[in-house]
C-alpha cells in the first residue's frame, strides 16, 4: 500500500498514456510529465512570497500582511491582480525588443532546469546522462538575461546594478559548481537520478546522505552561500538593494514583467535548493530507515521547505554585504576552501573505512577554513607605511 | 530527424548572420548568443552531451557576457561611427564568397559518394572522462596551465595603471 | 547527399560568415566574435566527423572539441583585455584609425 501511494502520480499517468493513441506518445508522456512541475512550482511561489512577507515580518516584530484574507493567506492573488493591471511602461529611449526579451529569457531559464531534478523515486522529467552539468549550463544563461535587462532600460542605475549582478553571479557560480563536484566524484556519475539512488540506502537507521560526512557537509554550507548568492538574496542582495539603488537592474520594469522578474527568481532560488537537496540531502530519501512509508514526494517538498525557511531566516537576521566584500569573499575564501573539499574528499575516498578518514578529512577542512578566514582578514598587509604630517 | 537538422541550422545560420552584419553591438552579441545554442543544439543532435553542454556553459555563459562587457567599457554601443565595415569591405566579402566555394566544392566531391557509418556511437560523460584521464592526460594538464596563464595576463592586462601609483 | 556532407557544407558557410565579419568590421571586438565563430565552425567539423567516421570509440573528435573551446575562451579573454588595454591608450576601437604603431 505505501509504495502504491508513493508511485500515484506514475501509476495516474501509465493509466492515462494508455487511452493515447500510439503515433503522439512520446509527445503526450512529454506534455504529462511538464504540466505538473509547471503548475506545482508557481504555486509554491506563490505561496513562499506570503510566507516570506509574513515570515519577516514576525521577525521585525510586526505583523506581516493580514489584510487579503485569513491571516493574509489571499495575498499572492491580491498582488497578481495588481501586477496583471498595472500599466507597462517602457521607456521611450529604451531597446524594445531586448527590453521585452529580458524577463521571457529569465523565466525560460528558470523553467528549463527543472527537467533534472528527481521529485520522487521515478518521477524525473528527463533522465539526462550528464543532467549535473545541463542544470549549470542553463543556469548560466541568467546571467546574460540580467544584462539584456539592465542594459536595454537606458538608465544608469539598472546599468550599474545589472554589473554588479552579473560580477556577484559570476564569482559565485564557480564555488557552486566545484562543491557539485564533490558529489559527483562520490557517486561516480553526473546523472541525478543515480546520485539520488546512491544516497538511499541505510546504515541501521542513519542515511547514507552525503551532508554527514565532513566533506559533504562542507560542500552543503559553500553550495548554499553561493545559491544565496546566485539568487541575489539577503545578505548578497547589493545588486537590488532595496535602500540604495532602488530595484537594481529591474527598475524600469513595471507590471506584468516585473512579476516575471520575481517569479524567475524564485524559481531559480527553488530550483538551486533542489539540487542542493538532490546532491547532498539525499533528494526524495527518508531521513531515517523507519521512515520510509511516508511518500517520496513528501519527503522532498519537507526539505524544499526547510530550505527555503533557512533562507527567509537568513534574509532577516543578517546585513548586506558590501560588494568588495562580497567579492574577497567569493574569490579569497569560497574558492580555495571548495578545492581544498576536493582534495579532502579524494582522501576520504582512498582510506579505509572507519574513524581515521573522518579525522583526517575534517581537520584538513576545518584547518583550511580557519587559516582561509584569517587571511580575509588580513588585507592591510601589503600597504607600504605612509605618515602625513599636519601643515 | 532531417527536419530538426534543418531548423537547428537555420536557427544557427540566422544568429551568425545577423551577429556579423547587424548595427547595434549589443544585438551583434544576443544574436551570436542564439548562434551557439542552435551550434549546442547541433551537438546534442549528434550525440555528443558533453561538448554540448559545455558549449552552452562556457560560451553562452562566459564569453558572451564577457565580449558584452567589454563592449561597455569600451563605450563601443554609442552609435557614433559613421560606418558600420571598413574600408576594404568588398575584397573581405569576395575572400569569403570564394573560400566558401572552395570549400564547397571540396566537400561535395570528397564526401559524397563516401560510405559513412552510421552506428550510433556511445558517448557518454563517463567515457569522457576516462579518456581524459588515460589518453589525453597530457593535453589536460597542458591546458591547464593555459588556462591558469591566461587568467593571469589577462587580468595583468585588463587592470588600471593608475591605480597602483598611489 | 548523405548526413555528414550536410554537416560540413553547414560548417563550411559557418566558416565563412565568420570569415566575412572578421575581414569586413571596423570594430575590433566584432572581429574577435567572427573569429570565434570561425572556431565554432570547425568544432562542428570535428563532431560531425566523429560521429560518422570510423572508430567513434576513440572519442578523438569529441576531446578535440573540448580542448578547443576551452582554448577558444582562453583566447577570448586575453583578446578582449587587449582591446580594453588598446582603448585605454588610444581612446578608440575603430581598427581603421588604429593604423599605425607611433603613440
Amino acid at each position: 500500500m505505501p509504495e502504491i501511494i508513493d508511485q500515484i502520480f506514475v501509476v495516474i499517468k501509465h493509466w492515462f498514456m494508455g487511452y493515447v493513441p500510439g503515433g503522439i506518445q512520446p509527445l503526450a508522456s512529454a506534455v504529462l510529465s511538464v504540466v505538473p512541475v509547471m503548475i506545482v512550482f508557481p504555486v509554491l511561489f506563490a505561496i513562499t512570497t506570503v510566507l516570506e512577507r509574513k515570515g519577516l515580518g514576525r521577525m521585525q516584530n510586526r505583523y506581516g500582511p493580514n489584510r487579503a484574507g485569513w491571516f493574509g493567506i489571499l495575498q499572492p492573488m491580491a498582488d497578481g491582480v495588481k501586477s496583471l493591471t498595472k500599466e507597462d511602461i517602457v521607456p521611450r529611449t529604451a531597446d524594445q525588443l531586448v527590453h521585452f526579451l529580458a524577463p521571457v529569457m529569465l523565466v525560460i531559464a528558470s523553467f528549463l532546469v527543472y527537467a533534472v531534478l528527481p521529485i520522487g523515486r521515478n518521477m524525473v522529467i528527463a533522465n539526462l546522462n550528464a543532467g549535473v552539468l545541463f542544470f549549470f549550463a542553463i543556469g548560466s544563461m541568467v546571467e546574460l538575461s540580467v544584462f539584456m535587462a539592465g542594459w536595454s532600460s537606458h538608465s544608469k542605475y539598472s546599468l550599474l546594478g545589472a554589473m554588479r549582478a552579473i560580477a556577484q553571479m559570476i564569482s559565485y557560480e564557480m564555488p557552486l559548481v566545484l562543491a557539485s563536484v564533490v558529489v559527483i566524484m562520490a557517486a561516480g556519475s553526473l546523472s541525478t537520478v543515480t546520485i539520488v539512488n546512491m544516497q538511499a540506502g541505510y546504515t541501521w537507521i542513519w542515511p547514507h546522505w552525503y551532508v554527514f560526512t565532513p566533506w559533504g557537509f562542507t560542500g552543503f554550507v559553500i553550495f548554499m552561500i553561493a545559491a544565496t548568492a546566485e539568487s541575489n538574496r539577503c545578505p548578497f542582495d547589493m545588486p537590488e538593494g532595496e535602500s540604495e539603488i532602488i530595484a537594481g537592474y529591474y527598475i524600469e520594469y513595471s507590471g506584468f514583467k516585473f512579476a516575471l522578474f520575481f517569479l524567475g527568481e524564485y524559481l531559480g532560488m527553488f530550483a538551486t535548493s533542489a539540487m542542493a537537496i538532490t546532491l547532498f540531502l539525499g533528494g526524495w530519501a527518508a531521513p531515517f530507515s523507519f521512515l520510509t512509508w511516508i511518500p517520496s514526494y513528501v519527503w522532498f517538498f519537507a526539505k524544499l521547505l526547510a530550505i527555503i525557511f533557512a533562507f527567509i531566516w537568513v534574509r532577516g537576521t543578517l546585513p548586506r554585504l558590501r560588494m568588495d566584500q562580497l567579492m574577497n569573499f567569493a574569490w579569497k575564501f569560497m574558492l580555495p576552501l571548495s578545492l581544498i573539499n576536493i582534495v579532502g574528499a579524494g582522501i576520504w575516498h582512498f582510506m579505509p573505512a572507519g574513524f581515521g578518514r573522518w579525522g583526517v578529512v575534517s581537520l584538513l577542512v576545518a584547518l583550511s577554513c580557519v587559516l582561509l578566514s584569517r587571511g580575509l582578514r588580513r588585507n592591510k598587509w601589503f600597504h607600504v607605511r605612509t605618515y602625513r604630517f599636519a601643515t | 530527424m532531417i527536419i530538426s537538422f534543418l531548423l537547428l541550422a537555420s536557427l544557427t545560420i540566422i544568429g551568425t548572420a545577423a551577429a556579423m552584419s547587424l548595427k547595434n553591438l549589443v544585438h551583434c552579441v544576443l544574436a551570436l548568443t542564439l548562434g551557439l545554442v542552435g551550434l549546442a543544439g547541433l551537438y546534442l543532435q549528434l550525440g555528443a552531451q558533453f561538448v554540448g553542454f559545455t558549449q552552452i556553459l562556457v560560451y553562452v555563459g562566459a564569453v558572451a557576457i564577457l565580449a558584452a562587457f567589454a563592449i561597455m567599457m569600451t563605450r563601443s554601443a554609442d552609435p557614433t561611427l559613421s560606418n558600420a565595415t571598413a574600408t576594404f569591405r568588398t575584397s573581405g566579402a569576395v575572400v569569403a564568397v570564394v573560400v566558401f566555394a572552395v570549400l564547397a566544392w571540396a566537400i561535395y566531391y570528397g564526401t559524397a559518394h563516401q560510405p559513412i557509418f552510421t552506428a550510433q556511437p556511445e558517448g557518454s560523460v563517463g567515457q569522457v572522462g576516462l579518456a581524459l584521464m588515460h589518453h589525453f592526460v597530457l593535453p589536460l594538464e597542458v591546458i591547464g596551465l593555459l588556462l591558469t596563464a591566461a587568467l593571469i595576463g589577462a587580468g595583468i592586462l585588463a587592470m588600471d595603471e593608475h591605480r597602483g601609483n598611489q | 547527399m548523405s548526413p555528414l556532407t550536410g554537416y560540413l557544407l553547414l560548417s563550411a558557410f559557418l566558416f565563412s560568415i565568420g570569415l566575412a565579419g572578421a575581414l569586413t568590421r571596423r570594430n575590433a571586438i566584432l572581429v574577435l566574435i567572427g573569429i570565434e565563430l570561425m572556431l565554432n565552425a570547425a568544432n562542428l567539423n570535428f563532431i560531425a566527423f566523429w560521429r560518422y567516421g570510423p572508430h567513434p570509440e576513440a572519442l578523438t573528435g569529441v576531446m578535440f572539441a573540448i580542448f578547443s573551446i576551452g582554448v577558444a575562451a582562453a583566447e577570448a579573454a586575453v583578446g578582449l583585455s587587449i582591446i580594453l588595454a588598446v582603448y585605454r591608450h588610444s581612446r578608440t576601437t575603430d581598427l581603421d584609425k588604429l593604423n599605425s604603431m607611433k603613440g
